[in-house]
């Protein structure tokens, strides 16, 4: 027992003498969550659209108000003439146009209809749709104001509510993914380099030429990584409740509990990969290429699996992150208890169980 | 009983393409001082890996201490110490604390045999909280032989303790081997300096994977069978070359400022040679009769081979 204790203490002043290892644990997940929740925003907001008011008159200049008011737009009235607005699309100078004919407000007091065009670019149709329906929205709203007199005889009004997230604060939907992402990363690059680290350097040698147990030694390597996982896990809960205020809805205990057996798959998938890999550049590559690629396109935080082909809705069933992500949904965002995620804590179990077991098995008490 | 028993081994790599050691038996008392000596390439790690439990020979049986390396390799990693070629303790880890942690993974402390290792330990133990991975190379290795010395092993294994160590630092180290000795430690250790094969009690010398001899130094020495001479001249490049197209001359080789020589004709008489190389043009000609080292048996025994 004394030697295992020594074996993870010995394990822990690698970790803390390596400033590499150190960047990669910490640095990362804090990177992580600073650009997801900063940099990389899929919310729309602040768009420069162009107005060009050929009419000038009441109706509009109320129009205009309202969307200068909104927080989405910044709008630019910079007289540019209608023929040239082509050109400012070109140049890039201009993403999206609001044109007023004129005669504006005149058709719509007296001809009831009156029109206006919006053009946008569709080269970024994420942002050109977004556009549309706020544009939409607005003079939908402006001209119920206006109508007078008596409603219309049949009205449907759409009242939407976005569950479990009503302010529409997109860090919701990241914080699992980059959860998953980085102890993905941390586990098993870490593991699997930790151990290959061994062999390369010779050490293993020694290790195997003593009376300590070499399942132990897999053993004794995991723990440490174990710890600092959680110790990681924490810390991206910290950020993301007090820095991006996302809150925790469900019990912290199911989610602690939930986070741990996926740190263990792994941390099972690190030794595995350890276990039949010979350098460190292998291992780190397998661990990177094999591990971090399929979790960031499978889990389904960055593209919804719901519209992978079928082929890749299958192949994401055996990612581990993908499973995790759901248990964190679940737990974090929408308050569920264990009975909503049992079928998902299973399929993690049976996957660290399988992984573990081939690592186990395939650990050399011999050299190659 | 001996301490280490190497019974008709012979191991391969790459599917049986590369031959490492071939049909090696050898034997070494308890309490003795061997050395496997040999140049690069020659087999002494494979070998050394069979008897560490590291590595599975492909035919022929091994044990240490009585017990068999393959079933009983648990018991015998628990009674030696292995020190491998490479230097392989924690470059990150201080003097202090690789040396804690191999003393605790053998069940043992730094304490209880304090003894065994004080000698050694001392020269390192000012740079106690130095990390060993900025130690010199001579330190590095007396740090290793502790970590390998720290829980009193019965049969300590060194496989080229001394290569890339300086002159004064390989003195010391086998000082310190004769030190241990005088514990009752079996010492297996392989080099491929010649020099140092003069300090063991018994060698095996080991070239291609086969064992060429096995003796004490002195007695391989004595078996050398014909006299040899050191001849110099003023050009020993052209001395060698012509050395060799003499019909009289049996083998030769440079060694340092010399080239030792063997004749093919027992009696022949060393004025004659000289005069022979002198016709050739040679000034400053010395022949003499001298003594031959472990290198000139190593030499003799790796031609007949490939005869």
């Amino acid at each position: 027992m004394k030697q295992f204790l020594v074996f993870i203490r010995k394990e822990f002043f690698h970790v803390f003498r390596d400033r590499r290892t150190l960047l990669i644990m910490f640095g990362l997940p804090v990177a992580q969550i600073v650009l997801f929740g900063f940099a990389l925003t899929s919310e729309v907001k602040d768009i420069t659209l162009t107005v060009i008011d050929q009419s000038g008159d009441v109706n509009t200049q109320q129009l205009i108000r309202k969307i200068k008011s909104s927080s989405y737009f910044i709008v630019n009235e910079t007289s540019v003439d209608y023929n040239e607005i082509e050109d400012a699309f070109k140049k890039g100078t201009a993403k999206s146009a609001l044109i007023f004919p004129p005669n504006f407000g005149n058709d719509l007091q007296h001809g009831g209809k009156a029109q206006l065009q919006l053009l946008t670019d569709g080269s970024d149709p994420n942002t050109a749709k977004t556009v549309i329906n706020y544009i939409t929205a607005i003079t939908t709203a402006y001209q119920q104001q206006i109508s007078p007199g008596p409603r219309l005889p049949y009205t449907i009004v759409t009242e939407s509510r976005m569950l479990y997230n009503e302010e529409g604060n997109g860090s919701l939907n990241f914080i699992p993914g980059v959860m998953a992402l980085v102890l993905m990363i941390v586990c098993t690059a870490l593991t699997s380099v930790s151990v290959v680290r061994e062999k390369e350097l010779g050490t293993m040698e020694i290790l195997l030429v003593s009376p300590f147990k070499p399942l132990l030694v897999l053993i004794a390597k995991a723990i440490p990584y174990l710890i600092l996982s959680l110790a990681n896990f924490i810390l991206i809960l910290v950020l993301a409740v007090f820095v991006l205020d996302v809150g925790i809805k469900g019990s912290i205990v199911l989610l602690f509990l939930e986070s741990m057996l996926f740190i263990i798959t792994c941390l099972s998938l690190g030794l595995m990969i350890s276990n039949t890999t010979n350098s460190q550049q292998t291992a780190l590559l397998l661990s990177m290429m094999g591990m971090m690629i399929p979790t960031m396109i499978f889990t389904g935080f960055m593209f919804p699996l719901e519209n992978m082909p079928k082929p890749f809705q299958i192949i994401s069933n055996v990612i581990p992150s993908r499973w995790y992500f759901l248990i964190v949904k679940s737990v974090m965002l929408k308050g569920l208890g264990f009975s909503y995620i049992w079928k998902e804590t299973l399929v993690l179990l049976g996957m660290t169980t399988v992984a573990l077991t081939i690592a186990l098995k395939n650990f050399k008490t011999r050299l190659s | 009983m001996s301490a280490v028993t190497l019974d008709h081994i012979t191991k391969t790599y790459d599917k049986g393409k590369v031959l490492a050691v071939d049909d090696v038996s050898l034997q070494v008392a308890e309490g003795e001082l061997f050395g496997l000596i040999g140049p690069d390439g020659a087999g002494k790690t494979s070998i050394f890996r069979i008897l560490t439990t590291l590595l599975l020979a492909d035919k022929g049986s091994a044990a240490v201490q009585g017990y068999d390396c393959v079933k009983d390799y648990r018991e015998i990693r628990s009674r030696i110490g292995y020190m491998p070629g490479r230097f392989s303790l924690y470059q990150d880890l201080t003097v202090k604390e690789n040396l804690d942690f191999f003393a605790t993974l053998f069940g043992s402390t730094i304490e209880s045999n304090y003894d065994l290792i004080k000698d050694i330990y001392d020269q390192i133990k000012p740079f106690n909280d130095r990390r060993a991975g900025k130690l010199s190379g001579g330190m590095k290795q007396k740090l290793a032989l502790c970590c390998a010395l720290i829980h009193k092993p019965e049969v300590l294994f060194l496989d080229e303790p001394t290569t890339g160590v300086d002159v004064v630092s390989r003195k010391e180290f086998w000082d310190m081997l004769k030190k241990l000795k005088t514990q009752g430690i079996t010492i297996v250790v392989s080099t491929p300096y010649m020099d140092e094969a003069m300090l063991c009690e018994r060698i095996a010398l080991i070239q291609n994977g086969k064992i060429m001899s096995v003796d004490t130094p002195e007695k391989i020495i004595a078996a050398y069978p014909v006299k040899l001479y050191a001849i110099k001249a003023d050009n020993i490049y052209r001395l060698l070359t012509d050395l060799r197209s003499m019909p009289e001359v049996d083998t030769s080789f440079a060694f340092g400022e010399y080239i030792h020589l063997t004749l093919k004709n027992e009696r022949a008489d060393t004025t004659a040679l000289q005069q022979a190389i002198e016709q050739r043009g040679h000034t400053h000609v010395t022949i003499k009769v001298i003594q031959p080292g472990i290198e000139d048996s190593f030499i003799r025994f790796m031609n007949q081979d490939s005869k």
